[in-house]
């Protein structure tokens, strides 16, 4: 028998038989399938128990309820929370991604200490044991030596109880340097001060305005508390309610307001005071408001009908005098206007002067403290601690200047003058601060002039960060305390930004702990009682829990049920007892500060030959640009023409464009007197000619890939500007200067 | 005769082309015969039966791998010990879903100590009660992830029993080897034991055919509990899924479920 080719053949004829008799190739085909929904890029849903937990996002001032679902052990998503009154069931893109900042790999996982050079990012895993009672010998030191007030703290915010453990542990440790991250809040709470006589927050009642005249706030691009702005927004398009923005660009709240009113930047508060002469000329304010309860009103009047007249102030704005004339009355004449400034999202506070002819406004039409007006909300009495002892040295450390120069003859007035710290330790007029803790900021990032605050920041010989994320301040730390993130701690969350009545949220640990961190306020008082004395008499809490839960007292159960407090018992003061100033009235020109000091305008850094041009910051809901960056779901959202590759785009009048030689797409370098940043140029109809804006909340060198290195700091462009009266950053822009690249 | 050669010639260039010159055409085929016939049919059935041996025998001890459960379980001495049979540890949670293989919370019960001296039950309190470790019980009836299943609808509203998926593992005593697909990762039961897919009992095989063949069987019943199922529509409705809103009993592309189409049992 010979095998041929015929044999070979005839044996693969009887195998392709075989095969198809055979489960082979129906089996394969089957299992191949299945295998391609096997590929392991393909995310697959934990199966396993659901369950939902009510918390509160921290992730800005906002304040919104959340209800995080998990599946066992894993949050899975986070929703708004449902009945609240902050957000009622809706959230916002940052805060729907907060679940990348828990699980993502930006967090501290351990307390580390530094190895290498300050921001080279060596570190060394310690103890917690070690890492406070380092941090406790540190202190002791200076405080041995009498240097306690040398000690500064950034905090991100004053209210609330961990805000307030701070400030008991410098007052009982001796030293006044406590600040806060500055916003338009700052002005505002100023504003109320002197005008109102009032200790308190502003508080907007936007859902039943109908009329918003907004100075350049971003009511749909994070101003606030972004959600419920969202929802306002919503209500003003059902009932027919107006919104008037006034910025120099076309914002998203200005595509979707009612009118947008271009205005050249910085001039808001002259816009103002001319929409205040219009009133006053035609008599269209609140007679009953002004007559019975306001004071200095012909002095002020005075003033804006003298200087502030249409036609100087269209020259001054670049507004028609016919347009001003018919905002003021229609301002005027709504059933309830309302008017707001803070840029953008509100994270600088501006000029004095601004908000003050802002809320001045609102005093004309007789809107203070009335339904669909501004309210001055007082901040919720529940923490009542024992008044701390202070030794010898406390009260010594205590007496000394603050660093800063708030509550100075200077600038009397403010509390906090965060703004001003870095020029304070680099020109090194008034001490040396020698230790400085960061919790709930990012200040190497959010503050103006970021080379001014990196030369700062390196000249304190001890710094601690209690963030629990890698972000700028960390990385050039000595020390990281990392804090549990907002989804792992307990924390009282007092009344979000705008609110018009006192509300308080309570953060719960979603998940147990990730990582080894640490509790912040668990760490001061560990803190307090390795320093032993006076100090850890003035911390009797075991820990920070037990100190919530005692100092919510019975607010406490309804918490944990409900995930906030609200106050039932609020009531809107009459006008006869609202106002605490010197008059028992409002003032239009308040006696505390010389009059008519504060209505001054405030002008910017750079000179007009070398720097031809205007360079102002723009704010989105897509970039978050506080404490924490934009986690990479939120990256993903920033259009190809905010952001391309590692590019930034400016934004740029396609006439002031023409007049530079730039085209859509082309590279540029930006020059101002602070510092250079090489850009790509986006034509857009909808920025007034002569200006540039850029995007706030990139350029970070912190946090994962998806952020780091990606685009440009606008800190690093701008440098603060001091408010005359208030010494708050009233920076609005920087002159600049645009050339190819 | 030169005719006749020339028509010979002919049929043989028809028939062949080749060799012409050499043999006459008779011989030809003569020889073509003796020299193949036999080897041809035998590489034939050589090949049907290496095949058939490769498909039905060698293929599936190449296909699954076999893996042991981290650690044994006797069914029927636990039954023996609970009231409510199966769901007293595979139980409904409180929103309706079905909890599957037990976590060890269940478990911790009676086993936070060490129960008989049984080399399983000390490795069980030792490796995961005490290390509070979950086991990582390897699951026979894993379905893979494009599939939505949902116990509830079938044993809570249809009233099923558990064996005519699971069969009788309730009875067991000791846990069978699992056999995982090397291509999919999912378990042999699925596809069943017989490679060839036949099946004896409703147990035996958790395809998509199995679900059709039990809701086509019951389709009456189903129908009169007012549940829509998608399999019983299919096949009432077939026009409507081949050519959607044509049929006038048609209601909108989704004939199947009047809804979601595939998306009710396929994510």
């Amino acid at each position: 028998m010979k095998i041929d080719r015929r044999s070979f053949l005839s044996f693969l004829i009887g195998g392709a038989a075989g095969t198809t008799l055979s489960p082979l190739t129906w089996k394969l085909m089957d299992d191949s399938a299945i295998w391609t929904q096997m590929w392991p890029w393909t995310p697959v849903p934990a199966d396993g128990e659901a369950s939902y937990v009510n918390s509160a996002c921290s992730l800005c001032s906002g304040g919104c309820g959340i209800t995080v679902r998990k599946i066992d052990d894993r949050a899975v998503k986070i929703e708004g929370m449902k009945g609240h009154p902050v957000n009622n069931g809706g959230l916002c893109i940052l805060g729907l991604s907060g679940l990348q900042l828990l699980y993502g790999p930006t967090r501290v996982r351990t307390p580390l200490k530094r190895v290498g050079q300050r921001g080279q990012g060596r570190w060394e895993k310690i103890s917690w044991k070690d890492a406070i009672s380092e941090v406790a010998e540190t202190l002791g030191d200076l405080r041995e030596k009498g240097h306690s007030h040398t000690v500064g703290f950034i905090s991100g915010s004053d209210r609330g109880t961990v805000p307030r453990l701070f400030d008991r542990f410098l007052t009982v440790y001796g030293s006044p340097n406590l600040m806060r991250t500055s916003s338009i809040i700052d002005s505002y709470e100023l504003t109320l001060h002197l005008m109102q006589g009032a200790q308190a927050l502003p508080g907007f009642d936007f859902e039943n305005a109908d009329f918003i005249l907004s100075f350049g706030s971003g009511i749909l691009d994070g101003w606030g508390s972004p959600v419920r702005m969202f929802r306002a927004n919503s209500t003003w398009c059902n009932t027919g309610g107006k919104v008037i923005q006034i910025e120099p660009r076309l914002s998203n709240t200005a595509a979707k307001s009612d009118k947008w009113i271009p205005v050249n930047p910085g001039t808001e508060a002259a816009l103002a005071l001319g929409i205040a002469h219009v009133i006053i000329k035609e008599s269209l304010y609140h007679a009953e408001f002004i007559n019975y309860y306001s004071e200095g009103f012909d002095d002020w009047k005075r003033f804006v009908l003298g200087e502030y007249g249409p036609d100087s102030v269209a020259t001054i704005t670049g507004i028609d005098s016919t347009t001003i004339i018919a905002l003021a009355r229609s301002f005027a004449r709504a059933s309830k206007p309302l008017a707001i400034c803070g840029r953008g999202q509100g994270t600088t506070p501006g000029s004095l002067n601004e908000c003050t002819a802002v809320h001045a406004l609102n005093a004309l039409v007789g809107n203070i403290n009335k339904k669909g007006g501004i309210f001055a909300v007082a901040e919720p009495d529940y923490i009542n601690w024992p008044e701390v002892e202070m030794d010898v040295r406390a009260a010594a450390g205590m007496q000394k200047d603050r660093l800063d120069g708030a509550g100075s003859k200077k600038y009397p007035f403010s509390r906090y003058l965060l703004n001003r710290l870095p020029q304070a330790i680099n020109s090194g007029e008034k001490y040396p601060l020698k230790a400085l803790f960061v919790a709930g900021a990012n200040p190497l990032y959010t503050m103006s002039d970021s080379k001014a605050v990196k030369k700062a920041f390196d000249k304190v010989p001890f710094v601690v960060s209690f963030s629990s994320y890698m972000d700028e301040t960390a990385q050039n730390a000595d020390l990281i305390l990392p804090n549990h993130t907002y989804l792992e701690r307990y924390e009282d969350i007092p009344t979000p930004a705008g609110m018009p009545r006192p509300v308080i949220g309570l953060s719960r640990p979603v998940v147990e702990p990730q990582f080894n961190t640490k509790h912040t306020g668990d760490v001061i008082i560990l803190l307090a009682k390795a320093m032993g004395g006076n100090i850890a008499d003035a911390f009797a809490w075991n820990s920070y829990d037990e100190c919530l839960k005692e100092t919510l007292g019975y607010k406490w159960r309804v918490m944990v049920e409900k995930g906030f407090w609200s106050y039932p018992d609020f009531f809107v003061q009459t006008h006869e007892e609202s106002f605490d100033t010197v008059s028992g009235k409002f003032e239009f020109a308040p006696k505390e500060t010389g009059s008519l000091k504060q209505f001054k305008p405030v002008n910017i850094e750079g000179d007009k030959t070398n720097y031809p041009l205007l360079l102002i910051p723009y704010d989105s809901i897509r970039l978050a640009n506080g404490v924490v960056g934009d986690p990479p779901f939120v990256m993903k959202s920033v259009e190809d023409t905010v952001l391309k590759g590692t590019d930034v785009f400016i934004e740029l009048n396609p006439k002031t464009a023409g007049e530079h030689g730039l085209r859509e797409g082309q590279l540029a370098m930006l020059s101002t007197p602070v510092g250079k940043a090489r850009v790509k140029v986006h034509l857009f109809d909808g920025i007034m000619p002569g200006l540039v804006a850029l995007p706030r909340g990139l350029g970070h060198t912190a946090f994962d890939d998806y952020l780091a290195g990606k685009g440009i700091n606008f800190n690093e462009l701008i440098g603060p500007v001091e408010d005359s009266v208030s010494g708050l950053d009233a920076a609005w822009g920087i002159r600049v200067k645009l050339a190819k690249a | 005769m030169s005719a006749l050669d020339d028509n010979a010639k002919e049929i043989a260039e028809d028939a062949g082309g080749e060799g012409v010159a050499t043999s006459s055409p008779e011989i030809n085929q003569k020889e073509q015969d003796n020299r193949s016939e036999g080897p041809i049919i035998l590489f034939f059935i050589l090949g049907l039966f290496a095949s058939l041996i490769l498909g039905w025998i060698i293929f599936p001890k190449l296909l699954y791998s076999k893996k042991k459960q981290p650690i044994d379980f006797n069914h029927v001495l636990h039954v023996a010990e609970v009231e409510d049979g199966c769901e007293s540890c595979h139980f409904f949670r409180e929103d309706g879903t079905y909890s599957g293989v037990p976590k060890l919370e269940q478990c911790i019960d009676c086993h936070e100590e060490i129960q008989g001296d049984s080399p399983d039950e000390i490795k069980f309190v030792e490796e995961y009660v005490s290390k509070g470790r979950e086991v990582p019980w390897l699951i026979y009836s894993r379905q893979p992830d494009s599939v939505f299943f949902s116990h509830a609808a079938h044993v809570k509203v249809a009233g099923m029993d558990c064996v005519t998926c699971h069969g009788h593992i309730g009875e067991s005593e000791s846990l069978k080897i699992y056999e995982e697909n090397r291509i999919t990762g999912y378990s042999r039961d699925i596809w069943g034991k017989s490679i060839g897919g036949f099946k004896k009992n409703t147990w035996d095989r958790m395809k998509m055919d199995d679900c059709a063949e039990c809701h086509r069987k019951n389709t009456a019943k189903i129908e009169r509990a007012g549940v829509k199922t998608p399999t019983n529509r299919l096949i009432d409705h077939f026009i409507d899924v081949v050519y959607p809103g044509t049929s006038k009993f048609g209601k909108g592309s989704s004939v199947q479920t009047e809804r979601d189409a595939c998306f009710v049992c396929h994510k």
